[in-house]
């Protein structure tokens, strides 16, 4: 789960990291309220979750109440690449004498835990990382072991942090590993961290991704996980406790296994069709998952055929066959269907499927095959 | 030969009373694997059909001489259970469950490599390890494999394991070992590990590889094949047409930036001397051919 800044704000104060005093606003009113208890300048910043939200207008520093409603008004409501800002963050403004960059991530290929730090914060790291790639310091950090203070502060003075703000930095840090770690953080990111006028070092703003996998042992997620936003298939979806994703194209895809539905995805592909989803059932086919899988499919207007791609292992093809036809009784599809089943009784399996007679089911023995019939259908359909 | 498990293969299935745990502890066993015992805490002392149940693995290994285990617990359970097996000494763990927290998972990783280096885990979120004919732990049904070689398998997919394994058997290509690596971020075994032992394994002649997007396991394999591997390899990259920043089912399948794409994978591959194949299907074609030529 990717956290808006403003929640970002609220994991990090769980924690004891210092940010700007603020608060959130959903309407022009709250926010002119929020900036006049945060104190002008204000800042004003689009909660959305995608990066250069400062360029396309999301960020504006407000020197009184009149412009705060001027601001507030232009960004509530804005499109920023697609996302739509229903809440702002509004915040004091900050002196500001430097922008630091830190943060701690899983490093999938060391499979240990990575500091990332450097004194040039403030812009993207990835460009830092092209541009000036010896400005980063990384320290691996095994995870049975941790991180110890002397170890962030040779990080800190490798990263050439100025030394008023050596020791704040490292304060931050320490801090900040304890959140990745206690909070189950798959990135706990500070750009900019900075340096005030005043010698002080705070986070001036909040990069958090956390682990769905360990929401069982964090209950204080909940008011977070509300906020998620999925179109209205995908929150269907996933109601029904399948693994779907929406995508944009005209072929309807239903698999077991995440790369079994990957692979149909690329197949549909290949022979000239686009996937209109992913869509994994997980280790069954029961008619119940089935039904569930077509019922959330049926609701996407794009979808011009639907291909079923089972691979049968434990799970019998013709007990995936009967749950089909089950399934089939149940939903009305728009679209017909094309179904591949292989692996344990698959004969059995296209010999039950080739009984129901009827012309919008077809039944096709390889996966290329299947794809193939699918995109025809789908492509005439459009 | 085989990789990993083989006849003398001698198995623990820790979360044998539950369901899970007892569908495939009993499937395996039905399949020849030397199902030896299972362990739940409370509930030594009782029996699964006839597999004798124990409190701890200590005792287990103690008593029945067990050389493996398999796990088949809930997340929440599954970083101590793979711990307790390498502390009562098995040499390989099998962790069949999904959904275990990242820092869990990265955790008892290290702890494996650090203090225990002679117990190779397998997994987590992966269908597991089957030498046809011979063992089968995990999920893998046992049915679609053809004993003898002398295909390896490597995956990080569970249902692409069963489309590879099946494409060869349908045209009497046998395996020696097949491996679900697993997709989560962390794997305990990866493709190298599996590629190493496959090297040194006198019965498999060629490696049929299944790669997905995410992470840059499959292009570090790339560059062990250039320069540790001598036989044939296919490969299929799975996720071609992903879109980047959407996990794809597995923990591990996903695109940040440019990282984890699939075709900067199969360069990788290519370059490397792979046959790589658009989809699975073409990949077994590929296979049954290099196999036929020999």
């Amino acid at each position: 789960m990717d956290l808006f800044e403003y929640q970002g704000k609220q994991f990090f104060a769980q924690y004891g990291i210092a940010t700007s005093p603020g608060g959130v606003a959903d309407t022009v009113d709250e926010a002119v309220a929020q900036a006049d208890a945060a104190g002008y300048p204000a800042v004003i910043k689009a909660q959305v979750q995608v990066g250069g939200r400062g360029k396309a207008g999301g960020i504006k520093i407000a020197n009184n109440a009149d412009e705060a409603r001027q601001y507030a008004s232009a960004i509530l409501g804005m499109d920023i690449k697609g996302h739509l800002v229903k809440r702002v963050w509004v915040e004091r403004s900050s002196d500001i004498k430097k922008e630091y960059y830190a943060s701690y991530t899983l490093d999938r290929g060391a499979k240990k835990y990575l500091l990332m730090l450097s004194a040039q914060g403030g812009v993207e790291i990835e460009e830092v990382a092209k541009t000036d790639p010896d400005a980063i310091v990384y320290r691996h950090i095994d995870p049975t072991k941790g991180i110890s203070r002397a170890e962030i502060e040779d990080a800190v003075a490798a990263a050439k942090i100025d030394q008023e703000a050596r020791s704040g930095v490292a304060d931050v840090l320490e801090l900040l590993y304890d959140a990745f770690l206690k909070g189950d953080a798959d990135l706990a990111e500070i750009n900019p961290l900075i340096l005030n006028t005043d010698g002080k070092v705070h986070a001036l703003d909040a990069k958090v991704s956390l682990d769905d996998n360990a929401a069982y042992r964090h209950s204080e997620w909940a008011d977070w996980q509300a906020t998620v936003e999925y179109d209205g298939r995908e929150k269907l979806a996933k109601s029904k406790g399948l693994n779907y994703i929406g995508l944009d194209g005209t072929v309807g895809i239903i698999a077991n296994g995440a790369g079994l539905a990957m692979s149909t995805l690329d197949v549909v592909n290949q022979v000239g069709g686009s996937a209109a989803n992913f869509l994994d059932l997980g280790g069954g086919a029961s008619a119940d998952t089935m039904s569930a899988a077509l019922e959330v499919i049926n609701t996407d207007d794009k979808v011009q055929a639907v291909l079923v791609n089972i691979f049968g292992g434990i799970v019998r093809c013709d007990e995936v066959a009967k749950g089909i036809i089950e399934a089939l009784k149940r939903v009305e599809l728009r679209a017909p269907i094309v179904i591949r089943l292989d692996g344990t009784n698959a004969e059995l399996a296209r010999e039950i499927l080739a009984e129901q007679g009827s012309d919008s089911v077809i039944v096709e023995p390889t996966m290329l095959q299947a794809a193939k019939r699918a995109v025809e259908l789908a492509n005439r359909g459009a | 030969m085989s990789i990993f498990v083989d006849e003398n293969t001698k198995v623990i299935v820790q979360g044998l009373t539950g369901g899970q745990g007892r569908f495939h502890g009993l499937r395996n066993r039905d399949y020849g694997t030397k199902v030896v015992a299972g362990v739940t805490p409370g509930k030594g002392g009782t029996d699964v059909d006839g597999i004798p149940v124990f409190d701890t693995m200590e005792e287990a290994v103690a008593i029945t001489g067990a050389n493996a285990s398999f796990v088949s617990v809930p997340p929440r359970f599954a970083g101590d259970a793979v711990l307790e097996a390498a502390r009562a000494g098995v040499s390989l763990v099998v962790c069949i469950t999904e959904f275990i927290p990242a820092k869990d998972e990265a955790y008892f990783y290290n702890l494996l490599a650090n203090d225990f280096p002679g117990t190779r885990l397998i997994g987590p979120n992966c269908p597991g390890i089957i030498s046809p004919g011979k063992c089968n732990i995990g999920i893998t049904s046992g049915s679609i494999a053809l004993p003898g070689g002398p295909v390896g398998i490597v995956s990080r997919s569970g249902t692409l394991t069963y489309q590879a394994i099946h494409e060869l058997s349908q045209q009497n290509v046998g395996q020696t070992t097949c491996v679900g690596i697993g997709g989560d971020p962390v794997p305990g075994t990866n493709f190298i590990d599996c590629l190493a032992a496959f090297e040194a394994d006198p019965e498999t002649k060629a490696v049929l590889m299944i790669g997905e997007i995410g992470g840059s396991e499959e292009e570090k394999a790339a560059a062990f094949i250039a320069d540790h591997f001598s036989k044939p390899v296919v490969a299929y990259i799975a996720g071609q047409t992903a879109p980047a920043g959407k996990k794809m089912g597995h923990a591990g399948a996903i695109i940040s930036g440019s990282q984890g794409t699939a075709s900067a994978k199969m360069e990788a591959l290519t370059a490397a001397g792979v046959h790589v194949a658009p989809n699975p299907t073409v990949a077994g074609q590929m296979m049954v051919d290099i196999v036929r030529a020999f």
